[in-house]
């Protein structure tokens, strides 16, 4: 495991035309490795999450993506990603092409994936158009019964990203809260990027927390804040206000790459970004 | 006149009535989150809500306004990981309600969440199916909301997300899903519930004022229409008051400014 800085890390670990996953189902999702391939102009990405969010709405927007694998395109409780729309409704800034699935076969995919299994199975997509669409969903017979059962192949991203509560000087990880896929995609990824909010000396966690050892781990960055605008459970609450406000920025092209190049493109890091974007900071003192 | 409520209120009213104590419910953002968290606070206050992002058994005191706010972990009885949600929670068996909407439904309660028109070249590119699929396969019977209009209620779907009684007459038990599908639609008008032969869902209920002919306007294909259509109560003072401070004190808590530790 190398502790580093998200910005050596991310040029270090993310290759142009990969297949990257960035997990996070609401929670703990990393904006900030987001923020910073933008930052590093990464392109030809074929994104994996089951969520799209905010994150690949702005990298979609930004051009890094050729493919996107996903379950679930909007804004949770807001609407639409109109970057991700613009995108396959019109081909800005660039064609994507989808890989659909739904939530259960996602997760099923991921967890062959970590698995080390060729496939998933689940009793999945039972008289949908999403098999119809996508070559990928396929059955087999279950030797036991005769059933016909759907199947996923599994996913292996080149590198999985995730961010999460702590790290120890080891670089053990430890997450907690709202999973969603994280544990799996981690697993299930060829490298591992992690980010956290701190360095800890020992981690704060219970016999079965989740903790990631420092041996499956490639690199950590320490990244305080780096879920924002989503949350880190114990930390800071999601930022409901500006999910709803993206809903703005991001209708409108001109206006979705003037707020880019401002926040994102002109920023030199995570800690200038929720500065430029006026997030208070908690440990600086500063009155809301 | 004009009504003391909106079109959600009465459908978000109407929803939250058919749910039970102690029923274990999957739920969905907007509407039916709405419709779950009022049951709890007024009939039903042992009803038991999952949402898909693990929280089992949770108790917001605002509604949330993703699927995963801290708010639903803090709250809960268990926080479990996604996939054992879908798989042991819902494809095990233990959901009596999953809550779901869509853009697009037909005459047998299948639902489209995913295009409108071509899916290569989409008119309108939706969400999609998200947990759908296997909520309308594996909870015991589904719930949908949807306003009416003969846009959303088509003859057909422009793509099938999840399915309700497919083609109709016994089709869908000869597919494999497991639940009993959609036992009722909740509409801006009135409600609508299959038909024990064919599946076909057809009119059981109007709202106060509205007529089976307004219905009828409302929906893109020929309705069928119960022998009694029963008027549905309108929401009371009480059902009002508790829904109207859920949303306040929601309002209140989404504006609020965050800090971050960095």
């Amino acid at each position: 495991m190398n502790l580093m800085g998200l910005a050596d890390a991310v040029a270090g670990l993310v290759r142009d035309g990969q297949m990257i996953a960035m997990e996070g189902f609401t929670h703990l999702i990393p904006f900030a490795a987001g923020h910073e391939i933008i930052r590093q102009r990464k392109t030809d990405l074929h994104l994996v999450r089951m969520t799209p969010d905010i994150i690949y709405d702005q990298m979609i927007g930004a051009g890094c993506a050729r493919a996107l694998t996903f379950s679930w395109g909007g804004n949770p409780g807001v609407g639409s990603l109109h970057r991700l729309r613009d995108a396959v409704e019109r081909q800005w800034p660039r064609p994507i092409a989808i890989v659909e699935h739904s939530h259960a076969g996602m997760a099923a995919s991921y967890t062959a994936g970590a698995s080390n299994l060729p496939f998933g199975v689940l009793r999945g997509y039972i008289g949908t158009d999403l098999a119809r669409v996508n070559p990928q969903v396929k059955a087999v017979t279950c030797p036991y019964t005769g059933e016909s059962i759907a199947t996923v192949p599994a996913l292996r991203p080149d590198l999985t990203i995730i961010h999460a509560q702590q790290a120890d000087r080891a670089g053990n990880v430890l997450l907690r809260g709202i999973l969603g896929v994280q544990k799996e995609a981690a697993m299930a990824g060829r490298q591992l990027l992690v980010t956290v909010e701190e360095i800890v000396d020992r981690l704060d966690a219970p016999v079965n927390a989740v903790v990631l050892p420092d041996w499956v781990v490639t690199a950590i960055a320490c990244v305080p804040g780096g879920a924002y605008p989503s949350y880190a459970q114990g930390y800071y609450a999601r930022d409901n206000a500006f999910y709803l406000a993206w809903d703005e920025i991001s209708r409108d092209r001109e206006h979705f790459g003037r707020w880019m190049d401002e926040h994102v493109l002109g920023t030199n890091g995570h800690a200038a970004f929720l500065r430029s974007v006026g997030v208070p900071s908690s440990r600086n003192g500063e009155e809301v | 006149m004009t009504a003391p409520w909106n079109p959600d209120e009465l459908m978000t009213v109407a929803a939250a009535r058919l749910l039970w104590d102690r029923c274990v419910c999957f739920v969905g953002i907007g509407l039916p989150s709405a419709a779950a968290n009022l049951a709890r606070r007024t009939h039903a206050p042992n009803i038991v809500l999952i949402y898909e992002s693990g929280t089992v058994g949770t108790r917001p005191d605002v509604l949330p306004l993703s699927i995963g706010d801290g708010e639903l972990a803090d709250t809960a009885t268990a926080v479990v990981p996604l996939p054992e949600v879908f798989a042991y929670w819902l494809q095990g068996g233990r959901i009596d309600v999953g809550f779901l909407g869509a853009a697009q439904i037909d005459r047998f309660g299948n639902l489209n969440s995913t295009v409108i028109g071509d899916y290569a070249r989409p008119r309108t590119r939706l969400p999609g199916a998200g947990g759908a699929p296997e909520i309308a396969a594996h909870a015991r019977q589904t719930f949908i909301v949807l306003k009416q209009t003969p846009r959303a209620f088509v003859p057909r779907l422009d793509f099938c997300s999840s399915a309700g009684f497919m083609e109709g007459h016994g089709s869908r038990t000869r597919s494999g899903a497991v639940g009993a599908g959609p036992q009722v639609v909740i509409t801006d008008l009135g409600m609508l519930r299959p038909a024990p032969d064919t599946e076909e869902l057809q009119l059981v209920g109007c709202f106060e004022g509205v007529s089976v002919a307004r219905v009828e306007q409302a929906t893109g294909w020929p309705l069928k229409v119960a022998d009694h259509v029963e008027v549905i109560a309108p929401p009371t003072e009480e059902e009002l008051r508790i829904l109207r401070d859920l949303h306040a004190r929601t309002r209140a808590a989404h504006g609020s400014r965050i800090r971050v530790p960095y």
